[in-house]
């Protein structure tokens, strides 16, 4: 028998470690024959701990949301070969509650993740690994990859969807006696985890995708610049490298050849505009992370004035599986504009949170609704933002737009990277407005007026109309400051801050005018507009409410009602959550 | 100055190198957790990098302190899915229990030194924080307290 446990970080983070430590220590008390393995994320991380068992005949069960209780037993009746289902997530053998939504997936840049052990390369190349660079540097040009990949019509995964065939040729075309390779991991687009959860459960990907990028724009020089909040994501990365260098897969006549490649990790530093590209190769120069107008496009001049290929890890990913099973057969998955699939990462109010993949083109309501299991509480749908703090909130009515790079970019949205953040009627849309607004002023580098300035002023328009002192002139001239940034910004981080207000002001102006005329916050999020107070009705006078309050603002004595002195609220909301009788209203 | 073959070590290992000023600084703040004005300098001069391209690459990036730090980081997300989960009541139950006000960030016996980080790639488990290098995820405010006391 064989078990494998995920550890992830999102699994550790659940208490896969100890699973594994409790497991471990079953079978060596009682000496049992099992194969005991680690792996990375299947993607369900909404389950996590997660095990997969493959027993003596054959049936292979995956299980979640273990505690150190269901070890024992679990293992127990697998050995006997017939195996407890109530924890049973996933089987081809048995019906179990997930298996719908594994069938609903194509996984292709995630086909190893949570399968094979990350820092083993014997089980990446059991699974065809470096096969693809072996077909490269034994059979192909460096003008037949490029075709390859060209007809393969893959797309930059990194957010702006640029030809990747094509940014090739561009860095292969310019000659010079040194080239670079980057790998852009930096990942910064807060709710995305697709990067991580590729670079933790199957680095060699990723690296083997460079191998090959390198050998066909002639670059003996590669890069990951992965994020500093990654940790693991670094190690599993770093013992790639090393292990892929011992056996030659990395370093001097690679294959026999002519082809030689050095590797290294970049550390971030913790700065979101990094992920541009020019500020990235800024970065790696030991710079402040400022961008640069282009062109010159890095194919041109990138890191060191050389001219350097940039990919996301997730284009990069795609690469082996493209060359070793040929452009067509990519084809075959998504739409004519955009080929093959997409890897996402499902997070907030929705069930299944977690990485998965699907083709391009599925219908956003299908990966919610399918894949996502839709909602997570009984609370309906209000919108989810694609793209993060350069993306939008799309609401309920335009749930049947195909995931592809124009059909997005169309409802004021973006696809970014693949983060996919779930709201319901819980969630204030001014408040996200805010929110991501926030953030992309406290990351703006400063170098453009606009995007410095501006979204500083549009930022504390929005912080007015949350305390409920906007005015409805508020919403044109964050209209208007929105499109002056898009204009007069250099980078992406600026042309693209305003989308999550302009969305909302588009999707959800209502909500605006609720704050501004109502003085009212229909989710019940912006504290100044709200107020907590005990309906003397429900209150038994049970005093949980009162105990749990950290400002000693609720007084009432036991089995009496209790009553709420709104000078020293500071509405934090404890007492409505700890209310058992649902006597605490927010009104 | 205290550590210093640590730091020679470190610098020898950077000097001369391109592209060298911000793993050096990442490696020098590694000593003793911030970039003390006194290590800038000596750096600076060690390695003819100027004082004043440091302390831009330091103050450039989140991750570099120059200030002395606590022996725990406590990383609390405040990315998009930590906040619809309740992000907001974490981080104020962490400053309760810690004792923190808004103003501070760092306990008075130099145990923890809080910040909020925009994302943690966890965002199945929000609410979530990083203990070191150690993920904290489904976080209730009950639930915050007994995880920062079991730290020592
Ligand atoms: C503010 C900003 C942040 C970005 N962050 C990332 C990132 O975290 N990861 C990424 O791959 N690309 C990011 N990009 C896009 C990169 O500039 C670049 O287009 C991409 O890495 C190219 O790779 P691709 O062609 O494989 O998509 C960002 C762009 C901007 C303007
Ligand atoms: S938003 Fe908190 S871990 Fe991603």
């Amino acid at each position: 028998m064989e078990i494998k446990v995920g550890l992830a970080s999102c699994g550790l983070a659940a208490g896969a470690g100890a699973i594994y430590d409790g497991i471990k220590d079953y079978i060596s008390s009682k000496g049992l024959d099992i194969e005991l393995k680690k792996t990375a994320c299947i993607g369900m991380c909404f389950a996590e701990p997660i095990i997969e068992i493959t027993t003596d005949d054959g049936k292979n069960i995956t299980y979640g949301r273990l505690t150190d209780a269901d070890i024992a037993p679990i293992i127990d009746s697998c050995l006997q070969n017939n195996p407890l289902l109530e924890k049973a997530i996933l089987s081809p053998d048995y019906d179990c509650p997930e298996n719908d939504n594994k069938a609903s997936q194509t996984r292709i840049v995630l086909r190893n993740a949570g399968r094979i052990d990350p820092e083993s390369i014997d089980e990446y190349l059991e699974n065809d690994g470096y096969k693809s660079l072996e077909k490269v540097l034994k059979e192909m040009t460096p003008e037949e990859v490029i075709k390859e990949i060209k007809d393969s019509g893959l797309r930059g995964r990194g957010g702006a969807g640029f030809s990747t065939g094509l940014k090739w040729q561009f860095a292969w075309q310019n000659e010079s006696d040194k080239k670079y390779v980057i790998c852009n991991a930096d990942e910064g687009d807060p709710g995305a985890f697709m990067d991580k959860g590729i670079l933790e459960g199957d680095p060699h990907s990723v690296i083997e995708g460079m191998l090959i990028c390198a050998y066909t724009i002639g670059a003996d020089e590669g890069y990951v610049y992965c994020r500093a909040e990654y940790p693991l994501a670094v190690r599993h990365l770093k013992k790639a490298i090393a292990d892929a260098t011992e056996r030659g897969y990395i370093g001097d006549n690679i294959f026999g050849s002519d082809f030689c490649f050095d590797l290294h990790i970049k550390e971030g530093a913790g700065a979101f505009v990094c992920g541009e590209e020019t500020a990235l190769i800024g970065s790696i120069e030991g710079k402040r992370g400022m961008p640069n107008l282009r062109p010159p496009f890095p194919a041109k001049s990138g890191l060191w004035g050389k001219p350097t290929n940039n990919n996301n890890v997730e284009t990069y990913g795609n690469i082996p599986w493209i060359i070793l099973h040929g452009a067509s057969e990519y084809r075959k998955y998504g739409t004519e504009t955009c080929a093959g699939t997409k890897a996402f990462a499902l997070a907030g109010k929705i069930r299944n949170s977690g990485l998965i993949e699907v083709p391009m083109g599925t219908p956003l309501r299908k990966v919610i609704y399918g894949v996502g299991g839709g909602m997570k509480f009984d609370k309906p749908f209000k919108a989810v933002q694609l793209g993060g703090p350069s993306g939008g909130c799309i609401p309920e009515h335009l749930l049947d737009t195909p995931v592809e790079y124009e059909t997005i970019l169309k409802t004021g949205a973006i696809m970014g990277s693949g983060g996919m953040v779930v709201m319901d009627s819980d969630t204030c849309m001014i408040d996200i407005a805010r929110f991501f607004l926030n953030f992309t002023q406290n990351e703006s580098c400063g170098k453009c007026t606009f995007c410095r300035i501006g979204t500083k002023r549009m930022l504390e328009i929005l912080n007015r109309i949350t305390r409920g002192e906007g005015v409805l002139e508020d919403i044109d001239t964050l209209d208007k400051l929105a499109h002056q940034i898009i204009d007069t910004s250099l980078c992406g981080l600026g042309k693209s801050a305003p989308n999550p207000v302009l969305t909302t002001i588009k999707y959800f102006r209502e909500e605006y005018i609720a704050h501004i005329v109502d003085k009212k916050c229909p989710a019940g999020v912006c504290t100044a507009l709200l107020k907590y107070t005990i309906d003397a009705g429900k209150c038994v006078g049970c005093t949980a409410c009162a105990r749990k309050c950290p400002a000693d603002a609720i007084t009432g004595k036991v089995k009496q009602v209790h009553v709420i002195d709104q000078d020293k609220c500071i509405k934090c909301g404890a007492c409505y959550e700890a209310c058992r009788f649902d006597a605490v209203v927010k009104v | 100055m205290e550590n210093k073959n640590e730091i020679d070590a470190i610098i020898t290992k950077y000097k001369g190198k391109k592209g060298a000023t911000i793993p050096l600084l990442q490696d020098l703040q590694s000593i003793e957790g911030f970039l003390s004005r006194e290590i800038m300098q000596y750096a600076s001069d060690q390695t003819g990098i100027k004082i004043a391209d440091m302390y831009g690459v330091a103050t450039f990036y989140s991750m570099f302190r120059l200030k002395p730090q606590g022996r725990h980081i406590i990383k609390v997300c405040k990315g998009t899915a930590c906040h619809v989960s309740g992000a907001e009541t974490i981080f104020h139950a962490i400053q309760s229990h810690l004792g923190l006000t808004d103003l501070e960030d760092t306990t008075d016996d130099g145990k923890y030194t809080v910040m909020e980080v925009a994302c943690l790639g966890c965002c199945s488990l929000a609410p979530v924080m990083m203990i070191d290098e150690e993920t904290h995820g489904k976080l209730t405010p009950d639930s915050v307290g007994k995880i920062l006391d079991r730290y020592e």
